[in-house]
């Protein structure tokens, strides 16, 4: 960094292209969208298992399936949605977007975020590879995949019930990935706290960053719950523990209390990135600001904070007793008032605008419209009796997909047609979008209303098959139907981004939107802005005198530094996936101490020269 | 664009409404086209639960109407018109904010106090006089244990109408969770614990219900069936359960037949039926369920097989191709040795 006076004329750094430079990038807009492209694969890869799943509940009785394969189906489908497709399509969003909406030039720790990166797709292929390797563990089946279900009720996944590779795959996979969440955490908020432009008050942030930033906290601190959990289910299954063995004085309620001390506050962690989408959305194809900024962010902090002391909620029909099923449930219910009053706030910007109904906005307020139905559900069963015969139903299903799909996925594709331009430099085509939209919309409705019939009508999660005599044919074949649908409008969707590839250039803001990273050219330069300008409005691009100067000089008048690249990130992540394959291999003693040890050596040189590397540009 | 838009989205969920409302105002239906539901309670608990849901129900379908349509009426009302002026750039209003907090409070609130009183009426507190069942959930079948009339049973739970009901209910390995719907919600059954569900049956009749939780392989084929009988039914059912079982004799050589298959040890592996089953003054196994009075229950292998001849030898031909990681394995019977056991199993009722 010292040596930078030798030069004269303004240095533009320019992107290195080639494999290579994606190998070792540490550009916080390429790990965005190397986030962005593994997630959506992974998000079709769990969308192929829910659309299997719904093809072998289409009727009763069913055989496409086998019960094994369902189980594993299911667990690799909520698992995969959750921790492999929401949750870093947020990543790819809070790499890609946080810094250029608060006027950073990359983020704090730029190859800790490539790490983030590498151990979350090593990790996610390290999980799905249990689809195909049952033969190396003389499984008699190609699949040896988890089959414990998602939230891996303990005792089911001990040794002695569960003796397979399953639920090491597992149990291995999520620690690995939980190290990606936890490093992506503190990065951003580092970023966050230290990296803003002059003048970016907290209360000036977009509130997508708010949002971010309050799910950073969450992952910092819930993250740490579940892998707590994990190493005694761990420890258990390996070294012959009894923490979650009954016969030896264990419990099985104990998993279940850090699974869901973990679990819930990850609800907010898939859905409020989805909501600061939305609130980015609104205003800008409202033609208005977010009405009620201040209460927006509040409300979101609150629900990030009161969503620490619902977790027992899922664990009502455990029988905690009155008092703490009471207080559960109030906790519960008291969550919907920083919804509604989000909700409220949404409809309120609205109110007096000027609306588009672009494809964001479609998105966005399909999401308020399935979110307030997902919201709705959950006060039904945040009240204990009604939830002992709802929850491990149906209407369960249909409550947290209205969320998760209704509010996280589609949030999530209102930022997708929102951010593409600022991203690939072209829109994605309108029709094909509106298009999307109307197939997704329908589909969804299609595939989840009809299973809240089915849920109070009697049908149970995680079934393989049912029968005939429940009366519930009509409902899941509507649901298979539907998902079917979905399906189609995923194709659309791909079909757009293909068709779209050699779109006009959109400019630098197509939209016309008041936050900063609007105001810088599309795709930003690898600098992000020629100059970090100064903030004095949180609509900096609607105000006149919002930041200064404006508009951005066309060209750097001073030289830049960015990041350069290291391939150490890469070996060190790859060091910690062979200490997973390692303990994969526990019941053979040396083979599986030999590997982790050669993993451990990886990790541990990989991370001396990284600590080491001479890192300029 | 906007109007088709509006249209679409206020007709999707209410065209899809209807069928739940429909259930909830017709009641229960004649010839039970809902078996395992919810919303047809046929216990003082399932009621209670249930008059609640509908509250909360109703609660929602106004929240619903009134958001749903401040959201559409905001959707037509503000669409972009030709010629339409830059709007006016509002931050917002605190009156109506405070207004829009507070009424989401007030109806929580409203669902908040009958919550808490349902959750003290259903807690489960048994009265002097109930009648204690223990139920234990097993990979994947049930297990019940009436302890003051010496009966253990499986799968069909039978109790008496009008009489409360306790249930004492752990499991044998892994979590269930003991469901029939139209009684009482679930309750888990754990390895190590014991809760309780306490209800009090109101209709004669037999309700379907199954494990709630998922627990391996076959949880879906974990399922149950309780019958209600009247109290003078349910005094002969307990009398049939309790009569030492008949003896077999020597004229009904098929019944012997069958009788001497159920003990004989197979290889490989010494595979038995007794090893696991009891059937009271024959064998003691208890890894499987008690069959003591087999021939009398309507279902086997936890109500995913009739018990008639067929499904008995269906079952005993291939019980993993029924129920996928039974711990019952597939044994090679001739099907004379399975026409005995069909015979022998139905004799004992």
């Amino acid at each position: 960094m010292a040596t930078t006076a030798m030069r004269h004329t303004p240095a533009v750094p320019q992107a290195p292209t080639g494999l290579w430079s994606w190998v070792t990038t540490t550009d916080h807009k390429r790990i965005g969208v190397l986030y962005g492209v593994t997630a959506f694969f992974f998000f079709l890869v769990g969308g192929l298992e829910a659309l299997v799943i719904r093809l072998q509940l289409g009727a009763p009785g069913n055989t496409l399936v086998s019960a094994e394969f369902y189980n594993q189906l299911f667990t690799m489908h909520g698992t995969t949605m959750v921790f492999l497709a929401i949750m870093p399509l947020s990543a790819a969003f809070f790499n890609f977007i946080i810094p250029l909406q608060i006027g950073a030039r990359d983020v704090a720790f730029p190859r800790l975020n490539a790490f983030s990166y590498w151990i979350f797709l090593l990790g996610g292929l390290f999980m799905n590879a249990s689809f195909f390797v049952g033969p190396l563990f003389g499984a008699g089946s190609l699949s040896v995949a988890p089959n414990g279900g998602w939230f891996g009720y303990a005792n089911l996944t001990s040794a002695q019930y569960s003796p397979g590779p399953n639920i090491d795959f597992w149990v291995l996979g999520l620690q690995i990935l939980g190290i990606a969440s936890l490093a992506a955490g503190f990065n951003f908020i580092t970023t966050i706290i230290n990296l803003r432009a002059p003048g970016m008050k907290l209360m000036r942030m977009p509130v997508f960053t708010w949002m971010s930033f309050v799910t950073q906290f969450l992952i910092i601190t819930a993250f740490p719950v579940i892998t707590i959990g994990l190493v005694f289910l761990m420890l258990d299954r390996v070294f012959g523990t009894t923490f979650y063995n009954v016969a030896a004085g264990g419990d099985v309620l104990l998993w279940q209390h850090l699974f869901w001390l973990f679990g819930h506050p990850e609800v907010y962690i898939l859905i409020l990135p989805a909501m600061g989408i939305v609130s980015e959305v609104l205003p800008t194809f409202s033609r208005k600001p977010l009405f009620g900024y201040a209460v927006v962010v509040y409300s979101g902090v609150l629900i990030g904070v009161v969503g620490w002391g619902v977790w027992a909620h899922h664990m009502f029909s455990t029988g905690l007793g009155p008092i703490a099923d009471s207080v559960f449930s109030a906790s519960t219910m008291l969550i919907a008032v920083p919804t509604g009053v989000k909700i409220f706030n949404w409809i309120g910007t609205m109110w007096g605008g000027r609306l588009e109904f672009r494809s964001p906005m479609l998105f966005a307020v399909g999401f308020i419209s399935l979110f307030i139905i997902g919201g709705l559900s959950g006060v039904m069963h945040s009240s204990p009796p009604a939830d002992l015969q709802q929850t491990d139903t149906y209407f369960v299903v249909a409550h947290f997909h209205y969320v998760l799909f209704g509010g996280a996925v589609f949030g999530l594709f209102a930022g997708m047609y929102y951010w593409w331009p600022k991203v690939f430099g072209h829109l994605l085509r309108e029709g094909l979008g509106k298009l999307h939209f109307w197939l997704m919309f329908v589909g969804m409705n299609l595939t989840f209303f009809p299973m809240h019939f089915s849920g109070l009508l009697g049908m149970p999660r995680r079934i393989y098959t049912y029968g005939a005599e429940l009366g519930l044919d009509t409902y899941n074949l509507i649901s298979t139907v539907g998902a079917v649908l979905t399906g189609v409008a995923l194709l659309v969707f791909i079909a757009n981004v293909l068709a779209s590839r050699r779109g006009a250039a959109a400019g630098a803001n197509p939209w016309n939107a008041a936050t900063l990273e609007w105001a810088t050219d599309s795709p930003p330069p690898v600098y992000n802005f020629s100059v970090i300008p100064t903030i004095k409005d949180g609509l900096p691009l609607w105000r006149t005198g919002g930041m200064e100067p404006s508009p951005l000089p066309a060209v750097p008048p001073e030289p830049i530094h960015v990041p350069g690249g290291s391939i150490w990130p890469l070996c060190t992540a790859a060091g910690i996936i062979i200490v997973g394959i390692g303990a994969l291999l526990h019941h053979s003693l040396w083979p599986s101490v030999a590997v982790a040890l050669s993993g451990a050596l990886v990790t541990v040189v990989s991370i001396f020269k990284w600590a080491f590397e001479p890192f300029e540009v | 664009m906007g109007r088709a838009f509006l249209r679409r989205c206020r007709a999707v969920p209410w065209a899809a409404g209807l069928p739940v409302i429909a259930p909830l105002l017709i009641g229960a239906c004649s010839g039970d086209p809902y078996p395992q539901s919810t919303l047809h309670p046929t216990a003082d608990a399932g009621s209670a639960i249930d008059a609640l849901y509908r509250q909360i129900f109703w609660w929602a379908v106004l929240v619903f109407v009134v958001v749903q349509t401040a959201l559409v009426v905001t959707l037509i009302r503000f669409r972009n018109r030709p010629g339409a002026g830059e709007p006016r750039q509002i931050h917002g209003n605190t009156l109506v904010e405070i207004t829009w907090t507070l009424a989401p409070a007030a109806i929580i609130v409203a669902i908040a106090v009958p919550t808490i009183k349902t959750i003290f009426a259903v807690r489960g507190d048994a009265p002097a006089d109930a009648l204690q069942v223990e139920v234990v959930g097993h990979q994947w079948w049930w297990e019940y244990r009436y302890p003051a009339l010496g009966i253990v049973t499986a799968n069909e739970l039978h109790l008496p109408q009008g009489r409360p009901v306790a249930l004492a209910i752990t499991s044998a390995d892994v979590i269930h969770s003991f469901w029939a719907p139209k009684l009482h919600g679930k309750r888990d059954a754990m390895p190590g614990r014991t809760t309780r569900l306490v209800f009090t049956p109101d209709s004669v009749g037999t309700y379907l219900g199954q494990c709630a939780e998922f627990c391996g392989e076959s949880h879906a084929n974990m399922r149950l069936r309780v019958t209600v009988q009247s109290p003078a039914d349910f005094d002969a059912w307990v009398a049939a359960q309790t009569v030492p079982p008949v003896a077999v004799d020597s004229t009904q050589a098929l019944i012997l037949a069958g009788e001497a298959a159920f003990k004989r040890i197979r290889d490989p592996g010494n595979h038995s039926c007794v090893a696991c089953h009891t059937i009271a003054g024959v064998s003691g196994g208890v890894l499987g369920p008690n069959l003591t009075h087999v021939g009398s229950r309507t279902t086997l292998a936890s109500g995913i097989l009739a018990n008639d001849s067929a499904g008995l030898a269906r079952w005993l031909r291939d019980p993993l191709a029924e129920k996928p990681g039974s711990l019952m394995p597939t044994i090679a019977l001739t099907e004379d040795e399975v026409a005995a056991l069909v015979a022998y199993l139905q004799s004992r009722n």
